[in-house]
């Protein structure tokens, strides 16, 4: 028997890709995304080597070095390369471990929100009748208010500071993960596969967790990458307004609350922190565009 | 449209009361019980505290206490601020034309920056204006625009000396207010420079609070546009050869603008957070400003009801665009 060229190429064509190959095809053609993944990497590289990267400890103070500038500019040091803040510590030291904290905060928050708005959504979705409704309405309510203004009274109430902060940051988020849960639990939960579980006796527990959670991962894990430039925006707005991280914490909002009063006279002081958090949160920005368009399928081809 | 005007008020319904819920089961979640905190570090003797707890139904259980709450908010009570003793609703109704001027400037800002430039960046795809759009808004979406104030005082104010720092008029003025809008006050009063010193003052918490509307607006532009512009009846405009400045704006913009209003009412909130950290960098006298002050002064009855009334705000701004929505476009009317 011969096979026909046709299906002699189909034949010797190489295997069918993995899911992981086929979405490294599609996320490299992404400039955009890949350098912000470049960025993310390097933000977290900075964070794990912060104690041998920084030339001082975030906290050390110099009554010598008060405001110096940057090393380019007149009267700056190369000892200070980015400058010092008011009480002489080293701005560039302080950058570094800053951007552990703002690293923690963004997965800590996007965390604790997917791991409580999965686990809302999936029974809101599974469950339906009045606990849906109940936690719908609740969402639409933390949806109607302004954000960043739910997170503040959240945190007037629980006392300022970090851990604080991101719990308000989370709840404020919360709403995003259990809509988007519920709507895949729902149009999963009519399709042929679950039912076949269901025939072959399936438990409850088995059909919402193993069956049906899987197929609902592609809208979580984008949604979880901008959430985390979120999560890192609003952490560093109440940083900003005395109601995040606490001084001498390096967190760069909380910087910039402290650098305030010196907009006058030491831009840099100003000016570095805030270029932390805004290329940071471009970049994850970049990398969750990426992510969308090499996860979902629907804007494929 | 009446089944559908029906079905959307009574959604309303349940959402004000459930944030009446949060506001008030939230401050009850403040440590220690509200007699203390009124009376703060001085203290308070066991008789008066009991009179005090009797006089504010705090003795009452917590059920009743909502029910209390909630009648007093449908007359329109929200109770004293603790520091000034001024009814919650009487500041917030003074300060709140200050926050609405700056948030309607904001968003004329970016609809009539972003919507050209959305439309450019569409009608040019794949050009160098059109990744230079879509670059600038994507760092306008990332920005920071609590730093993002800074950096714009550092500029024009510090170095270029050309706007005024913060406030909403220099202090030689004094404009009675009449609508509120002091942009409209100084210029109907007979105050020599009172008109330039409030836009003055007005121009850079305007490009801050606009600037991720702006980002956000272009954006949402660009692809309606994109998607219009594959058409049928596009091309076919085309092809009875219209002019392209017909075909784009009559044709396409009518149609791209639909998904765009949808969005201006989604910035609503937004807005409202921005204006937050925006009056916070300028020292502007409105309701963000007043709110985050009244934390630092542990005055609840304040956050309670600023919370409860920007919540309302929001709320019938989202039903007012839901309403427009529905009427300009009939799709959305008679679906379910």
């Amino acid at each position: 028997m011969t096979a026909t060229p046709a299906i002699a190429r189909l034949l010797s064509e190489p295997a069918a890709e993995r899911p992981w190959q086929e979405f490294w095809r599609y996320f490299r053609v992404n400039r955009g995304a890949v350098a912000g993944l470049m960025i993310v990497l390097l933000v977290v590289l900075v964070a794990v080597l912060a104690p041998w990267l920084a030339p001082y400890a975030p906290d050390l103070t110099n009554n010598k070095a008060f405001l110096l500038p940057p090393a380019w500019q007149a009267g700056g040091q190369w000892a200070h390369l980015l400058g010092t803040d008011a009480i002489g510590r080293d701005m560039l030291s302080r950058l570094m471990y800053g951007a552990r904290l703002s690293l923690l905060i963004g997965v800590a928050v996007v965390a604790i929100s997917v791991i409580a708005g999965t686990a809302l959504g999936l029974l809101a979705g599974y469950v339906r009748g009045v606990f849906e409704i109940a936690v719908m309405r609740m969402m639409d309510i933390i949806l109607t208010l302004p954000s960043l203004l739910l997170a503040i009274v959240i945190v007037a109430i629980l006392g300022p500071g970090l851990v604080n902060a991101m719990l308000a940051v989370a709840v404020v988020v919360l709403p995003h993960y259990v809509r988007i849960t519920r709507a895949a639990v729902i149009a999963e939960a009519a399709r042929d596969y679950v039912t076949a579980a269901r025939m072959a006796g399936a438990g409850h527990w088995r059909l919402m967790v193993s069956e049906i959670l899987p197929n609902c991962a592609a809208p979580l894990i984008v949604q979880a990458s901008l959430g985390i430039s979120t999560a890192i925006l609003d952490a560093a707005a109440l940083g900003f307004l005395g109601l995040g991280a606490q001084p001498p914490s390096p967190e760069w909002g909380t910087m910039l609350a402290d650098a305030r009063e010196f907009v006058m006279r030491a831009w840099w002081v100003v000016t570095f922190p805030g270029l932390a958090i805004l290329v940071t949160v471009l970049a994850f920005n970049l990398l969750g565009d990426g992510l969308r368009d090499a996860l979902d399928p629907k804007l494929k081809n | 449209m009446l089944r559908f005007l029906v079905t959307r008020l009574s959604l309303v319904i349940p959402t004000f009361f459930g944030m009446t819920l949060l506001a008030f089961f939230l401050i009850r979640l403040v440590p220690g019980d509200p007699i203390e905190t009124l009376a703060g570090e001085r203290g308070i003797d066991a008789a008066r505290h009991a009179v005090l707890l009797k006089e504010y139904g705090l003795d009452q259980p917590l059920l009743t206490q909502y029910g209390i709450y909630i009648s007093k908010v449908l007359h329109g009570d929200l109770g004293k601020s603790v520091i000034t003793q001024e009814r919650v609703v009487n500041e917030f109704l003074a300060l709140f034309p200050a926050t609405i001027e700056l948030a309607l400037c904001a968003m004329l800002f970016a609809l009539l920056l972003g919507i050209p430039a959305g439309i450019l960046a569409a009608v040019k795809r794949n050009s160098l204006l059109d990744h230079g759009v879509m670059g600038i808004s994507l760092a306008g979406y990332s920005m920071p625009i609590f730093w993002w104030g800074l950096l714009l005082i550092l500029l024009f104010s510090v170095q270029l000396d050309w706007t005024p720092v913060s406030g909403r008029i220099a202090v030689q003025y004094f404009i009675e207010p009449t609508t509120g809008f002091l942009l409209i006050d100084s210029a109907l009063s007979d105050q020599k420079g009172a008109f330039w010193s409030s836009l003055a003052h007005l121009a850079l918490p305007t490009v801050v609070l606009g600037t991720n509307p702006l980002a956000v607006i272009a954006r949402m532009t660009r692809s309606a546009m994109l998607e219009v512009l594959g058409e049928d009846y596009i091309r076919t405009a085309r092809a009875k050869g219209l002019s392209p400045l017909r075909v784009v704006a009559l044709h396409g913009l009518r149609n791209a603008l639909i998904p765009v209003v949808t969005v201006v009412g989604l910035q609503v909130g937004v807005l409202f957070t921005g204006a937050i950290l925006t009056e916070t960098i300028f020292s502007w006298p409105g309701v963000g400003k007043w709110l985050i002050e009244a934390i630092s002064r542990r005055d609840y009855p304040v956050l309670q009801g600023g919370m409860l009334l920007l919540g309302l705000m929001v709320m019938a701004v989202n039903l007012l665009v839901d309403l427009t929505y529905g009427f300009i476009n009939p799709r959305i009317r008679h679906q379910k």
